[in-house]
């Protein structure tokens, strides 16, 4: 295994530009070194080291938007009062990301750059309409988080881009909900989850594990808008069965993720007991 | 007495087998079958290695039998010409780079001629899948007692039901490890394991070699829970043949998910009943049929049956009983020991259906308990006699008023009238676990234990008896001082060590407190005797005692020692399944409070007591500890660990995909004890580490039953399963 450490950003491009893309940037590692010795296919490549890198790890604020580094750790917004008070969700996310080990050193970035279905960090930001900020030597790119995705671990990131931030707009919302399903309270890989948001700019329902990318939920978010009337959970299920399609794997069944949906986002959003 | 194994542990001192360091040690590695069943018909070793560099082993290269020495011998050490299920030894490897090793594991192929396996231990076998007998059946049982077709006729009311639970992961902190080398011509292990004379018995056998030929010496050992009472048998041999073969030390660790994949797991059951009741509940038959999946190798399944079926009765009184027991090949990997060894699968079962006779007769589950609950003058299943004088009502009120039961069950009807979503309930569990081994099997044993009186003044008691998490070493330091009036410094605990301290038996059963120390305890009396002095003489006067015999005797060795001798009044018929089948039973009644959340089908435990009557508790804080995670365990079993089959073999073999429940999935565990001293036990002490996996997942799925009028028999009760259950009973509003 090789490890490139560059001392800047640019520097970091450069070094990515040179390996052909086929450098793989790491920065808390929390994915890329799970398992590793078993990891056989992995161990000769070559890895950039982002984890030294400051200009990465700073959180800013802009008159319309927070501005997270692409190496900010969950652990460092948790610690940020301003950002949880301004955006809940990834406060209530990133307590979910496994244990306070793995908040530690993993990254909202390198949540976004797994690209897993079951990723918990970004459903919270695709509900906030972050940006994804990439730079290369090439320049610079943004790409909506909601237009990231194109398939099962597929995404608009080129092999030669580094995220160098994730813009989340200023807004103010009215609705807020974050729900993580996973087969225990805690330090669990989600079986299903969402993040639902409403401000000025309408609905945001996003889902997790849900189909082969974390995607919004348009049909839903439709409804919403509509104010369709929605008595029941069972209500939702077309809708659900228009916007994801679950499956039937390890963790869970497509039985129970669509309608253990149903019934979460019924409470949360639909039904009038609160 | 403050813990003395603590410490080293709590700082990270303790140095695990895989924490020893040798000089020139290589590592091992084992290639395994991928196919459940089949004839071994080539071993490919692929390109890309220089294989003169490795260490290679198979089963040409045992000196001695290829068994591992057990109930049967049907298990080999490395697979000769057939395979029986998925992961199976195969060839072992050595080398000192272990990247490499690991790498060439995956380049050595086993090529199967594969034969049709059979995985549904439930399905009588097709002619070409029978591997045993004429019927796949490992061991069949029954007990009888009475004319049960008879009470079934005439009874009033007959309550069927049929239960299942699945398979369990031990989940043990420190995997399976062991280190061989050859010293002097002796071949010598250290390795994590529960019972290092059950390890010397297969090295002897397979190896070929007399007793002062091998030495097996335990490691300090992260946690068993009978994962490690006849799985460190096969890792031992495979880490010797390979030492021996290389003539350099060898260690061989498994990584986690290896040890998930490839080890003992507890055995899955399908337990039907059929119970003749009269219409105020009083139990008038029992016809219990308990089937296990005993996987591809017999193991300890016939023993594991054998509780299995002396517990399926539960704590009552019954005129008329018939409990067939069978445990039935599978080309799943072979099942093993685990905590409750029969009994939490067939408790289950059993506290289940009364939860379910009484909903059937709408009556109180605490009401029909109490009536059936055994007195003493009564008689249990086998026709044993219960005479201990413990009052088994009042262990059920004790639990009953420590968890608010009745106060619970009426605020959690209104809550359940008026929350959109939650469901709450509460559900107990009465039940009894037999300390010791079964029937005849602690005379077989024949447990001798050492205490050597030493020249300084110290006393050095010498068992085979393993601390693996339990707190065995502070015990029998107290069970010392106690007896002998010395300080916890002069006593000093051996390593277990086949060359240095006698075989006191197995670390299983709950019987390493009641039965060991008890010996410990006469050891201590001969002790005195040797040096002439009374059983009332203690402390300093036994240390000058010591220090003059030591002066009188130089270079000699002054032992106590005691052997097993069984209690009057034992006596069982193993062929008929009659009699005293333990010597004591621990009784217990266990209660929880559980909340079903109605969106997601997921069960939570909000509140669990659990109530037992021990004889006498010898350490409290250890004591509560064992009930504890016997709980947690109960948790995890009823209620998370989906373990998943694939050919038999375990699919979700990551910690990732196996769940095991965290501290936040645990509720508070209060205990109480109840003590009433067992004339044969150490200070009267009965067995505890097995009790509290027994009433845990009865507990829970009955108060499951209670807050959604649903009927859960098969554990793990995911939320999966829940969605299924509910959608049957459709209570959801």
């Amino acid at each position: 295994m090789t490890m490139l450490f560059p001392s800047d950003l640019e520097e970091a491009c450069e070094m990515l530009a040179a390996s052909d893309g086929k450098a793989v940037p790491l920065a808390g590692g929390t994915d890329l070194l799970v398992h590793w010795p078993q990891r056989f296919e992995d161990h000769g490549r070559t890895f950039l080291d982002l984890s030294q890198l400051a200009e990465l790890r700073a959180i800013r604020w802009s008159d319309s938007a927070l501005i997270l580094g692409g190496g900010v750790t969950y652990w460092q917004t948790l610690g940020d009062r301003a950002v949880c008070d301004a955006f809940p969700l990834l406060e209530k996310a990133g307590r979910q990301v496994g244990a306070v080990q793995i908040q530690a050193r993993g990254t909202w970035a390198g949540n976004i750059v797994n690209a897993s279905p079951a990723a918990d960090g970004v459903p919270v930001l695709m509900a906030y309409d972050a940006v994804v900020e990439l730079v290369s030597t090439q320049g610079e790119e943004e790409i909506p988080l909601s237009e990231f995705y194109l398939g099962y671990k597929q995404m608009r990131r080129r092999p030669n881009q580094l995220v160098r931030a994730v813009r989340l707009p200023r807004r103010r919302h009215d609705v807020e909900v974050f729900e993580k399903i996973g087969p225990r309270r805690a330090q669990a890989i989600t079986k299903l989850g969402f993040a639902a948001t409403h401000s000025a700019a309408g609905w945001r329902v996003v889902a997790n594990s849900m189909a082969p990318t974390v995607c919004r939920c348009r049909t839903l978010e439709g409804m919403l808008e509509h104010g369709s009337p929605i008595r029941r959970p069972e209500d939702l299920m077309p809708a659900i069965r228009q916007d994801v399609s679950p499956i039937d794997d390890i963790r869970s069944t497509a039985q129970y993720r669509q309608k253990v949906f149903s019934r979460t986002l019924f409470h949360a959003l639909f039904s009038d007991e609160k | 007495m403050k813990r003395r194994e603590g410490l080293a542990k709590l700082m990270g001192r303790e140095a695990y087998v895989d924490d020893l360091t040798v000089a020139d040690c290589l590592w091992g590695a084992t290639v395994r079958s991928s196919c459940a069943r089949g004839r071994i018909r080539e071993v490919r070793f692929g390109e890309g290695f220089d294989w003169g560099e490795f260490v290679v082993v198979d089963h040409r290269d045992l000196p001695g039998e290829n068994v591992i020495a057990l109930i049967e011998t049907d298990q080999p050490v490395l697979a000769a010409e057939a395979v029986r299920h998925v992961h199976e030894a195969v060839v072992l490897l050595a080398h000192a780079d272990r990247d490499l090793l690991r790498r060439a594991v995956e380049a050595v192929e086993v090529v199967v001629e594969e034969e049709p396996p059979i995985f549904d231990f439930r399905q009588p076998p097709e002619p070409a899948q029978i591997q045993h007998g004429n019927d796949n059946v490992f061991k069949e049982l029954k007990i009888e007692k009475g004319d049960v077709d008879k009470a079934l006729a005439k009874a009033p009311v007959v309550v069927e039901g049929v239960f299942t639970t699945g398979a369990q992961e031990h989940v043990y902190l420190e995997t399976q490890g062991m280190l061989a080398w050859v010293e002097d011509g002796v071949v010598t292990v250290k390795g994590s394991m529960q019972c290092p004379y059950y390890v010397q018995k297969a090295l002897k056998l397979a190896l070929g070699r007399e007793d002062h030929e091998v030495r097996v010496v335990q490691a300090p050992t992260g946690g068993g829970f009978g994962g490690k009472e006849e799985f460190p048998s096969g890792i031992a041999l495979h880490a010797a043949l390979l030492a021996l073969k290389a003539g350099k030390p060898v260690k061989l660790i498994y990584e986690r998910g290896e040890d998930m994949v490839a080890t003992t797991k507890r055995h899955p059951s399908w337990i039907r009943h059929r119970t003749a009741v009269d219409t105020k509940g009083r139990l008038l038959a029992q016809d219990i049929e308990v089937v296990l999946d005993a996987g591809a190798y017999a193991t300890l399944s016939s023993v594991v049956l054998s509780r299995a079926v002396i517990h399926a009765a539960g704590p009552y009184h019954c005129e008329n009983v018939r409990i067939r027991g069978r445990a039935v090949l599978t080309n799943a990997v072979p099942f093993g020991a685990f905590r409750g060894f029969g009994a939490p699968q067939s408790l289950f079962a059993c506290e289940r259906q009364m939860d379910r006779i009484a909903s059937e007769l709408t009556l109180d589950p605490v009401r029909i308990r109490r009536r059936n609950l055994i007195r003493d003058g009564e008689e249990t299943a086998t026709g044993q006699v219960i005479t201990d004088g413990t009052d088994r009502l009042k262990v059920l009120d004790r639990a009953l008023e420590l968890s608010s039961f009745q106060h619970k069950r009426r605020a959690y009807l209104d809550f359940n009238d008026t929350h959109p979503y939650l469901r709450r309930g509460v559900g107990l569990a009465t039940f009894l676990h037999g300390a010791g081994f079964t029937g005849s099997g602690e005379v077989y044993l024949a447990s001798e234990v050492h205490v050597a009186g030493l020249a300084d003044g110290k006393v050095e008691v010498r068992t085979a008896n393993t601390e693996m998490g339990q707190g065995t070493q502070t015990v029998f330091t107290q069970l010392v001082t106690d007896r002998l009036g010395l300080k916890a410094e002069d006593v000093v605990i051996a390593e277990p060590d086949t060359a240095r301290v006698p075989d006191s038996g197995p670390t299983v059963a709950s019987r390493t407190t009641m039965v060991v120390g008890g010996l410990i305890e006469k050891a201590c009396d001969d002790l005195r005797r040797r040096l002439g002095l009374g059983n009332e003489e203690r402390g300093e006067v036994l240390t000058a005692a010591l220090a003059l015999w030591h002066r009188q005797h130089p270079g000699e060795e002054l032992l106590g020692t005691a052997h097993y001798e069984p209690p009057d009044g034992i006596h069982w018929d193993d062929a008929n399944y009659r009699g005293e089948a333990y010597g004591a039973f621990a009784w217990a009644t266990y209660v929880a409070a559980v909340e079903v959340d109605l969106r997601t089908y997921t069960a939570r435990v909000l509140d669990f007591v659990a109530v037992q009557e021990i004889g006498k508790v010898l350490h409290e804080v250890l004591a509560r500890g064992q009930i504890q995670g016997g709980v947690v365990q109960g948790i995890g079993w009823a209620l998370l660990e989906d373990f998943r089959f694939k050919d038999g073999a375990m699919a979700n073999g990551q910690l990732t995909n196996y769940i095991i429940p965290t501290s936040d999935d645990v509720p508070p565990i209060r205990v109480a004890f109840l003590e009433n001293p067992y004339a044969h036990g150490a200070q009267g002490a009965k067995g505890i580490g097995e009790l509290p996996m027994d009433g845990p997942a009865p507990a829970i799925v009955n108060a499951v039953a209670a807050a959604t009028g649903a009927d859960p028999c098969t554990i793990p009760l995911t939320p999966e399963r829940m969605m299924s259950v509910l959608e049957a009973r459709e209570v959801a509003r």
